[in-house]
């Protein structure tokens, strides 16, 4: 099967770790992936607040240049995801609005083309049977929380992904790796997403609440599928114990058992090391001594 | 056309009117508490028309656009995007925005893609940090974090989208 793959902005800087982690997950798993050229960026969360034409105008763009590279579109960040199914959704639905943003654009619409959050394409193409074949170190032990935040799931006529109250597709993967998900009730509730440097304090009630209620179900960590989510999670919990976001595909990386999963812990703001250390999941490095103590 | 609840239809293609409050979407707005009057009431101020506190309210710029709303609405009102066209409205209207730094914020993000075709994480954060009114000092430890683990990398990638993010945005004024 053919893929084509839109990163987005996230994947290239504050979600780092996710578009490492991807890429790595999906190069093992022997996908063959082609990256969007010359991609832009879907508008996030400003252009569809700010003018109408160019929220649609923008992810319009992605999808003219998916509809000439051919293949499914996945889409790992949750944002980006939501932007272009919603634009798809307007320009598949709604005539008057499909010939003013081809103009605009300067595209023919095609219907037909697929667009899939990066967890669809896992647990539908691939599999959890070929993915459970695939662990080389079980994540016994860990618990967590999947954690799907708002663009994944909603609205549930556009995305179009899992149950938009109770999803399963995150927590049927996380389990295949060994990993013991804990049930709660905050998977779907919102992080405050682009309020985070206008609104810190709105952004520090939600995620400390977040946090806390992972903690009570017996989390030690959060897996979330959206770079956002993530930022959020990491920068703005206050209080200790101060739990690490994971990206999902960092722990199907760390359970397959890929080299390169070692150099995505330093990303992150709350680091995961200690947690994986004390679950045998991580070797501490002997640590590189550039003065010795009795060196003065 | 010069009903506000007509206008804002017009652009959201909700259907507004069939709003009974039911107060759903108010129960379930996560940003309820940091605002003043909270979805429901806003829907119900615009049947009114009450355009002067509805366009100058810090609501509408509250909204995180988190669909929980949109997703609960017994009547299938997408009220993110009924939020989405009260803040066109307004400042087409030039009313000041009710939460400026959240206006800035969108204004920052447009203008860096209008340069760079796709975000720019580092021009983005030190123009607002400058430009904002939350203290100049608040968050600065959190960016060098990010720095420091390189995610708000200082040289933009040429993407070759440049050129034409410019013209969809002259083209969509």
């Amino acid at each position: 099967m053919n893929y084509c793959l839109y990163p987005g902005c996230s994947l290239h800087s504050t979600g780092l770790e996710y578009g490492l982690s991807s890429r790595a997950v999906l190069k093992h798993l022997e996908f063959e992936i082609n990256e969007l050229e010359a991609w832009n960026c879907c508008g996030a969360s400003s252009a569809h607040a700010l003018s109408h034409t160019l929220g649609l105008a923008l992810p319009a763009r992605v999808i003219a240049l998916a509809q000439s590279a051919g293949g499914d579109l996945i889409v790992p960040c949750a944002a980006c995801f939501n932007r272009l199914k919603g634009a798809d959704h307007t320009l598949r639905t709604d005539q008057a609005q499909r010939i003013q943003i081809q103009s605009l654009v300067g595209f023919e619409y095609r219907e037909g083309l697929s667009i899939r959050p990066l967890l669809a394409v896992l647990y539908e193409d691939y599999g959890l049977q070929k993915i459970t074949a695939q662990v080389k170190i079980p994540l016994n032990g860990l618990r967590v929380v999947a954690y799907y935040g708002c663009l994944l799931l909603r609205p549930p006529e556009i995305t179009r992904f899992d149950d938009p109250d109770h999803p399963q597709v995150m927590a049927a993967l996380l389990t295949a790796l060994g990993a013991e998900v804990q049930p709660w009730s905050y998977a779907t509730e919102c992080c405050g997403a682009g309020l985070s440097l206008s609104r810190a304090d709105i952004v520090q009630k939600l995620v400390g609440r977040l946090a806390e209620r992972a903690c009570e179900a017996g989390a030690e960590a959060l897996v979330t599928a959206c770079p956002l989510c993530q930022v959020n999670l990491e920068m703005r919990q206050t209080c200790a114990p101060k739990l690490p976001a994971f990206y999902f595909t960092e722990l199907l990386g760390l359970a397959f058992d890929l080299p390169q999963a070692e150099s995505w812990w330093p990303k992150h703001l709350i680091d995961p090391r200690p947690l994986l250390s004390s679950l045998g999941l991580y070797r501490i490095p002997e640590p590189v001594q550039y003065f010795q103590p009795d060196m003065f | 056309m010069n009903n506000l609840l007509d206008q804002v239809k017009q652009i959201s293609e909700q259907p507004i009117e069939q709003c009974y409050h039911c107060h759903k979407c108010t129960a379930g707005c996560p940003v309820v508490s940091a605002m003043r009057y909270g979805p429901d009431r806003l829907l119900r101020m615009l049947a009114l028309e009450q355009e002067e506190p509805l366009l100058s309210s810090r609501d509408i710029w509250l909204c995180a656009g988190c669909y929980s709303c949109a997703a609960r609405c017994p009547n299938d009102i997408d009220l993110a995007a009924v939020m989405d066209a009260l803040r066109q409205i307004a400042m087409a209207q030039g009313y000041p925005a009710g939460e400026p730094d959240a206006l800035l914020f969108h204004r920052l993000f447009l203008r860096v893609l209008s340069v760079f075709g796709r975000s720019h994480e580092a021009a983005m954060l030190g123009l607002f940090k400058v430009l904002s009114h939350v203290p100049l000092m608040n968050d600065v430890g959190a960016g060098i974090g990010l720095f420091l683990r390189g995610k708000v990398p200082i040289i933009p990638k040429r993407s070759g989208a440049a050129a034409d993010v410019r013209q969809i945005m002259q083209r969509s004024k």
